[in-house]
């Protein structure tokens, strides 16, 4: 089972980076169970194999305000897929530092090593104003401006800056097949 | 939220109206772009006289900006729209029914936050047969006024959306393959009630023109 965790502040935003991925968890007969940060209940992330992080629009940081709602990342043996804000937080987590870099719309990334499948040149969908730096993640893919594509050193935490739930669905479902 | 809505009178802007009203979220505007350029990469083409009737029935003010629709610049002319209603109207967000279209929904979100507005696509990738199961199980009446596709017949306009038409979409859809929700320019459409209608509107007149497989159907509401 998968938790997804949702991360926008206003629930009409839920329809843009949450749903979009439930579909595709749907559509691959993944089975999951979705919850907002807020409301997270450790029984959940202990009943989880996986745990994807939703990522949220561009002027929603609220997450970021409550961070400290995401320390049991730190204890977490199990694999974790972070899109977008979801990577911020994981990086943030591993004390990572925030960098602005917007990048809007369709975008090519280079992956240089294999990511989830991933190698090479891939357009990508990006909705982003931030971006994350930490010493405990490998990059592996990144664009003209920033980085892409992350994996911590350590653990089975994956991050990604784009969204996949747009373009490049595979990464996800690759990740739910880790 | 204060939101204003990017509408054109068609299903999918009318369905995001709908769901920003249902997730709590207040519509203190309409936004219409009418283009001149019916091949407009960003806006559909609806008639001002449809959309103020809309509007009308939906108790809403609207801004209607007109553009030449000549690329990037008429993101010019959406962008002084948007500024027109976070200053009048008081919005925080904009509410868009993109669907599919990286081109459009990225053009809107770097307008909403150049403007520092929320931006909103309820409908965001969203499965097209949902979309359409959605639209009819919450009662919006839906009439097809444009045509331009191979399979997309002349026959079409005027027609309005039900389960068996959406049956008949599904029949054309694997034979030409156009996108069942139209998002390839494949039909516009027309949304004649829904919730968030005080009455419904009645066709009065049509005109229909075009040729091949393009045709179109202006019609007077009331």
């Amino acid at each position: 089972m998968i938790a997804l965790i949702k991360t926008p502040n206003n629930k009409l935003h839920d329809l843009e980076f949450v749903k979009p991925i439930e579909d595709i968890l749907k559509k691959n007969n993944v089975n999951f169970k979705s919850a907002h940060y807020t409301k997270l209940n450790k029984k959940l992330i202990k009943k989880a194999d996986k745990i994807i992080i939703s990522g949220t629009s561009l002027k929603d940081n609220n997450f970021l305000t409550y961070i400290n709602n995401f320390n049991w990342i730190k204890e977490c043996e199990k694999p974790i897929l972070g899109i977008c804000g979801g990577m911020h937080i994981l990086g943030l987590i591993f004390n990572g530092e925030m960098k602005k870099y917007q990048e809007i719309g369709l975008t090519e990334v280079i992956f240089k090593n294999d990511f989830l499948g991933f190698h090479g040149r891939h357009l990508v969908y990006e909705l982003h104003n931030l971006n994350v730096e930490s010493k405990e993640f490998k990059t592996y893919a990144v664009s003209k401006h920033c980085i892409q594509a992350i994996k911590h050193k350590k653990k089975p935490f994956y991050g990604v800056q784009f969204h996949p739930e747009v373009r490049n669905k595979n990464l996800l479902v690759n990740f739910t097949n880790l | 939220m204060k939101c204003a809505v990017l509408f054109s009178g068609g299903k999918d802007s009318t369905y995001a109206a709908y769901l920003a009203k249902h997730y709590n979220n207040e519509i203190t505007c309409l936004i219409s772009i009418i283009s001149e350029n019916p091949e407009s990469y960003m806006f559909h083409t609806p008639s001002i006289s449809k959309v103020n009737k809309q509007a009308e029935v939906m108790n809403l003010p609207i801004i209607i900006k007109k553009t030449k629709g000549i690329k990037e610049e008429e993101l010019k002319d959406l962008e002084y729209a948007i500024k027109n209603a976070k200053i009048n109207y008081d919005i925080e967000a904009v509410v868009t029914g993109a669907v599919e279209s990286a081109y459009q929904a990225s053009r809107v979100q770097k307008i909403c936050d150049n403007l520092n507005l929320e931006c909103f696509n309820p409908l965001w990738q969203k499965d097209p047969e949902e979309l359409w199961n959605n639209l009819l199980k919450n009662g919006f009446e839906i009439i097809i006024i444009g045509v331009a596709a191979e399979g997309m017949d002349k026959e079409l306009l005027g027609k309005k959306i039900d389960c068996e038409m959406v049956n008949k979409l599904k029949g054309i859809n694997s034979k030409y393959k156009i996108h069942l929700s139209f998002e390839g320019g494949e039909a516009e459409t027309f949304v004649l009630n829904c919730p968030l209608f005080s009455k419904e509107l009645i066709v009065q007149a049509n005109q229909i023109s075009g040729r091949r497989n393009s045709w179109k159907m202006e019609i007077d509401v009331k």
